[in-house]
């Protein structure tokens, strides 16, 4: 059987899927990948559903082998510099992993996160219904835990199918402003407070992972307390504790909390927020709930329509192109396979 | 009426994909029996569009596909939900068997000390109460429980420590609790109880404990709790 080899997993590597609904009533962590565009497209370039789980990198994604025989892999989330044994190969496109290759990813001018995923997928049973890890808690993924060099993660079989490409007029946008929808707690806010928010712009500080991330700019000050009896939390909340200084409650929230919250990022935005880390600056817009419902209804169309989008892949990055033809010593031997 | 709860529901959106319905503002057993109610008409008619719910002290917060539904649509179907007026409690009784102090219970002498009563005290007035769990939170499985009698009501530590051991049946502020998995806090530690609070092989029993069920403990020592622990299965019993 096939396999996925972790020589080196970068800064943070772990495998999630589109997340753990129906267990938050327990306190479980609903987890997923950070960036939800960009899990679709790996799965979608590899062959793999809406529900398969790949690999979250952090900032570089590390090293990788396959053992068992080859694999069609894609790297999405940004543009990862990623390579083939030193040839390089380009991200948002499906490609050929070979046993003995050495897949390395490296850092993205534009993107924090990123995702890998191989076709057929990870054979990790899910846990709750779901294969996405969440650390603190120790629950899904591979072993509960972030992965280590050496891990050696079991594929499932994979279909036939060609090396595809998303073509870049079907990336994401990243917004100029994030959007917001104003709740559940802005009525422990006053105007000044909503004015703070949306008329400065915010730093993301060095305390930001996947949990949420820890802002810094304009005060927000409550009008009452800084401490509600706590309540259920929504991916994208901003959380205002007694500092004034918000926090985004991202992919590994808890359930729940007692913070107030005075608003909450739009789902299709979290993946733009995902992208940046620390020292990144943003700034939020407030849009009405119905403008909220007609993005969010756009966008989940865009994420189902991204298999139509595919289309076979050219150019740089096809490891047969002239490229690698060129990289080859033809003088001195039969091509290597 | 009872203190703390609305008269009329609040429903709040939370985002695109979420709304929080408070009932009240305060934790308060009226107001949670309320909610229980509420998220468990809610469930049993499996409204279209709604993800899952949870129910927290004060607040069902229900997450839904925008995709197959919408706010005012949702606001309409979960209105007519809501409880009017008390409801009767419906939650299971457990009783779980505690070893106090020791490695069991670091804390339990602290405990005594800071509220001016011998351990013995402190582990016959935790013995004589019952507590209800109002929320499932902060880590899986993790129940909040209300009920710990004034003489017990003691300020969390400082410095929350950096891992306390699954099982342990703590305290913290007006608050009891038992923890599930090895969590950082800064509860203190009474005892141990050798019922596995959460534990994945059992499936969709996975957590034992619900938002609405009743707690009591009895106190057992260390050889039965080694004994206890050794034979695994169903250690927590559920009574009446």
């Amino acid at each position: 059987m096939g396999a996925l080899v972790v020589q080196d997993p970068g800064l943070l590597a772990t495998v999630q899927d589109a997340g753990r609904f129906g267990w938050q009533r327990f306190g479980v962590v609903v987890a997923g990948a950070m960036d939800l565009f960009a899990l679709r497209a790996a799965n979608a370039l590899v062959g793999n559903g809406a529900d398969g789980a790949a690999i979250e990198f952090t900032f570089t994604g590390g090293r990788y082998e396959v053992e068992g025989g080859p694999v069609r892999v894609a790297v999405t989330g940004g543009a990862f510099a990623v390579s083939v044994d030193g040839r390089p190969v380009a991200p948002w496109r499906s490609f050929t992993l070979r046993p003995g290759e050495v897949l390395a990813i490296g850092p993205a001018p534009d993107s924090l996160r990123g995702c890998l995923a191989v076709a057929g997928g990870f054979d990790i049973p899910p846990v709750l219904g779901s294969r996405s890890t969440h650390v603190r808690s120790g629950i899904g993924g591979w072993q509960g835990r972030a992965l280590r060099s050496g891990d050696r993660l079991p594929l499932l079989p994979a279909a036939a199918g060609g090396e595809l490409e998303l073509p870049p007029s079907a990336l994401p946008a990243a917004p100029d402003r994030l959007r917001l929808v104003l709740g559940p707690q802005d009525g422990h806010f006053g105007e000044e407070a909503i004015a703070a928010l949306t008329g400065g712009s915010y730093q993301v500080t060095a305390d930001a992972d996947r949990m949420g991330y820890r802002l810094s700019g304009p005060a927000l000050t409550h009008l009452g307390g800084d401490n509600i009896v706590s309540d259920g939390i929504a991916l994208g909340s901003v959380q205002v504790p007694a500092s004034g200084q918000p926090i985004v409650l991202l992919a590994d929230r808890q359930p729940t909390g007692g913070y107030p919250k005075i608003a909450t990022i739009i789902t299709p935005d979290i993946g733009a927020l995902a992208r940046v880390g620390p020292g990144a600056s943003i700034a939020f817009t407030v849009i009405g709930l119905a403008e909220a419902h007609a993005i969010r209804r756009a966008w989940d169309a865009a994420l189902a329509g991204v298999p139509d989008l595919l289309r076979p892949a050219l150019g740089a990055g096809n490891l047969y192109d002239s490229e690698r033809l060129l990289s080859l010593d033809l003088i001195g031997g039969p091509i290597p396979d | 009426m009872t203190a703390g709860a609305y008269d009329e529901p609040r429903f709040l959106p939370a985002g695109d994909a979420a709304l929080t319905v408070e009932l009240g503002d305060s934790v308060d057993p009226v107001v949670n029996r309320r909610v229980l109610e509420f998220d468990r008409r809610v469930r049993e008619l499996d409204i279209p569009g709604i993800v899952e719910s949870v129910p927290t002290y004060r607040s069902l917060f229900v997450q839904y596909d925008p995709g197959r539904t919408g706010f005012a649509a949702l606001v309409d179907r979960l209105r007519p939900l809501v409880p009017a007026g008390d409801v009767p409690a419906t939650g299971r009784r457990w009783v779980f068997p505690v070893c106090y102090g020791g490695e069991f219970g670091v804390d339990l002498d602290f405990v005594a000390e800071a509220r001016g009563l011998s351990p013995d005290q402190v582990i016959a007035l935790h013995l004589a109460a019952e507590y209800r769990v109002y929320m499932i939170g902060f880590a899986p499985g993790f129940a909040y429980m209300g009920g710990l009698p004034p003489a017990l009501h003691t300020p969390r530590r400082a410095s929350p420590r950096l891992r306390i051991p699954a099982n342990s049946v703590a305290i913290g502020g007006i608050q009891a609790g038992i923890t599930s998995i090895p969590v950082p806090s800064g509860w203190h530690l009474l005892g141990r109880t050798p019922a596995e609070m959460f534990d994945l092989a059992r499936g969709d029993d996975a957590f034992l404990l619900a938002p609405g069920d009743l707690v009591r403990f009895e106190r057992i020592d260390a050889d039965t709790f080694a004994r206890l622990e050794a034979g695994g299965g169903t250690i927590a019993r559920q009574a009446g």
